[in-house]
């Protein structure tokens, strides 16, 4: 069947029919993370967040330091780089001048529950209005795999040669279920990035933290089980497996926090 | 304003809530706590920021937020707490965010004392922190000076988008006097262009102090060198006082400045031709006029309350053969004007039979 240069057109314009791009959020560059690594996957889950709450000019990222240090290059909003551990306090700093603004870290796990342990602390028990993306690798990633706060027992890594040992080093950190403790923290729930249902559950989980946020009720917090298929020295699709076989038996996934108001909200929005 | 009688940490946090500081982020520390005991209450009344922070270390950080955010911004501490604070100084020097700090220094090392020191003079003026640069350091004498410097100080920062430094001490924080508060300024309408405020209708705004790559941090410290040295040119500032004909010079800054004016007070009513010579800026350094100076004088005589920190400035500027002699109290310890004049006279009979010989 010969088609007119019309229905040819038209036909060209139901192959071209846009489907998925990438977010306004998110820059239009490649970033420095290794293949493999869910950084990326975290960035686009926040990316896509940002848009859909229609919030990308009215966000503020507070950087941290570790192999997300470089994240203000990859998402299209203003930002800032805090100090290793820093970043609760940055942000309390710009979120109390700025309260109608959305202010977010996006922190590692040596970076959260290692030098900056008090400053995320102090920040949910006031319960600062500021979400926070929590990166947990179990491992420190920028500086070549060293043995993180998060580290499971018997890991090797670089500074644990011999596999982490309890009774020299001590225990893995539970920090989604330390921060539900504190009355200031609405939302802290523990998301797993290594399969594609998982992210489907990690992106609903991140637009409720920030919706927790917009709606000034406290502090609110997404701790994402991720890969480091470098540092770990696997292939990626080991090193996604053993965030399934490993990680999250060791950091069970849940909610291990979600405020009345929080859970009213979303109730709300789904009945609407 | 009529004058009141001001306590010194009083008096400088409103200054600082008059100078239109929107954010003071804290923690308590002898001898300056009642400047955050202020703040909790005037800031709050004002509908500003004021937040006690968990440590030092995150006020500095939440300090260094809220001045990204393109609002007047402050804290105030002493000494241990002012070590501390380093880390915030680097990264608020390296990313260029104006803000002001006021030191109420204490004696030390370690946890030391509660007693009024200048101790902090190397680590304020020269060793801020890691990296290339100086905090600009202003050292009032009075708590009228301590308002007046206050507000300074926020002009200072704004205009060199850096670090500005009242370096006070706890003789300063505690005294009452009667002082004059400025009227109350209003509060800036709008934020800075490179401020954090969102991205709305215009590119995204960074406030970041990596520059990865020797050559693109070079260039970074290259910039920043020219704007200290813009500084050194434009914001020397110094008093002196009976220095015409003076044989000696007395010098001295802050509260050592202040028993060291009473001394020479007493010592001009002797008839001795004695001077006082006082940098008001501690960086940059009264150089050149203090170089001038000297050149006039048989001998320069530094006052301080520490082991020597000023001295080193002092020598460097007047050369080795210009005869300096030093007093030192340390450790919370105040000189007394009888024990600066009696030093003093000791240094006129050493010229004398020198001069003799």
């Amino acid at each position: 069947m010969t088609l007119t240069l019309t229905e040819q057109q038209e036909d060209v314009n139901i192959v071209e029919k846009l489907v998925y791009q990438r977010p306004l959020s998110l820059a239009d560059v490649h970033t420095h993370y290794c293949p493999g690594c869910t950084h990326g996957t975290a960035h686009r889950l926040v990316a896509e967040v940002l848009d859909e709450l229609g919030v990308r000019e009215d966000t503020i990222l507070v950087a941290s330091v570790g192999c997300s240090v470089f994240s203000y290059n990859y998402f299209n909003v203003d930002a800032c780089e805090a100090a290793h551990g820093r970043a609760p306090a940055m942000a309390t700093g710009i979120k109390r001048v700025n309260p109608d603004k959305v202010v977010f870290t996006y922190q590692g796990d040596g970076d959260l529950a290692s030098i900056g342990a008090a400053e995320i602390l102090h920040a949910a028990a006031r319960g600062e209005k500021i979400t926070v993306i929590f990166i947990n690798n179990a491992i420190y990633g920028m500086t070549g795999g060293q043995m993180a706060p998060t580290t499971l027992p018997g890991q090797v890594t670089t500074s644990s040669p011999f596999g982490r040992s309890t009774s020299l080093t001590g225990y893995p950190m539970h920090m989604a279920e330390l921060l539900a403790g504190l009355p200031g923290t609405v939302y802290s729930v523990r998301r797993s990035l290594h399969d594609a249902r998982h992210v489907i559950q990690a992106k609903k989980a991140i637009r409720l933290a920030f919706e927790a946020q917009i709606n000034e009720l406290g502090f609110s917090i997404v701790e994402l089980l991720s890969s480091c298929p470098t540092n770990w020295g696997m292939k990626p699709l080991e090193a996604l497996n053993w965030v399934k076989e490993e990680m999250v038996p060791a950091y069970p996934l849940g909610d291990y926090k979600v405020a009345d108001e929080l859970k009213a909200l979303s109730k709300r929005k789904k009945k609407s | 304003m009529p004058k009141q009688l001001l306590k010194g940490n009083v008096a400088f946090a409103e200054a600082a809530v008059r100078a239109g500081c929107e954010a003071y982020f804290g923690y308590p520390i002898t001898p300056q706590t009642e400047a955050l005991e202020h703040m909790s209450k005037r800031m709050v009344e004002l509908d500003r920021t004021f937040v006690q922070a968990e440590s030092e270390v995150a006020a500095i950080n939440m300090v260094y937020g809220a001045a990204s955010a393109g609002v007047r911004v402050m804290t105030s501490s002493s000494s241990p707490g002012i070590s501390l604070m380093q880390e915030g100084f680097s990264y608020i020097v390296g990313s260029e965010v104006p803000v002001v700090i006021v030191d109420v220094m204490r004696g030390g090392p370690g946890l030391g004392n509660i007693q009024a020191s200048q101790s902090d003079y190397n680590q304020i003026t020269k060793s801020a922190g890691h990296g290339d640069y100086h905090p600009l350091v202003l050292a009032p004498s009075t708590v009228q000076e301590l308002i007046d410097l206050t507000t300074l100080a926020f002009d200072l920062a704004d205009k060199y988008r850096t670090l500005v430094i009242v370096a006070a001490d706890g003789s300063l924080g505690q005294m009452m006097e009667p002082a004059e508060l400025p009227p109350m300024r209003d509060l800036r309408e709008e934020r800075p262009s490179w401020a954090l405020t969102g991205a709305k209708d215009r590119e995204p705004n960074l406030i970041s102090s990596i520059y990865l790559g020797a050559d693109n941090l070079e260039m970074f410290n290259r910039k920043l060198q020219g704007k200290l040295a813009l500084i050194e040119k434009a914001e020397v500032r110094y008093e002196e006082q009976f220095t015409e004909e003076a044989e000696i010079v007395i010098v001295a800054f802050g509260t050592a400045a202040r028993v060291a004016q009473t001394a020479v007070k007493h010592l001009r009513e002797e008839g001795l031709p004695v001077g006082l010579f006082r940098p008001i800026t501690l960086w940059p350094f009264p150089e050149k006029a203090l170089f001038e100076l000297s050149q006039k004088t048989k001998a320069l005589f530094v006052v301080e309350m520490n082991a020597g920190q000023m001295l080193h400035d002092v020598r460097m500027v007047v050369g080795i053969d210009k005869p300096v002699k030093f007093l030192g109290r340390m450790g919370g310890a105040i000189p007394f004007p009888d024990e600066i004049e009696r030093e003093t006279r000791t240094l006129f009979e050493q010229i004398m039979t020198a001069e003799m010989e």
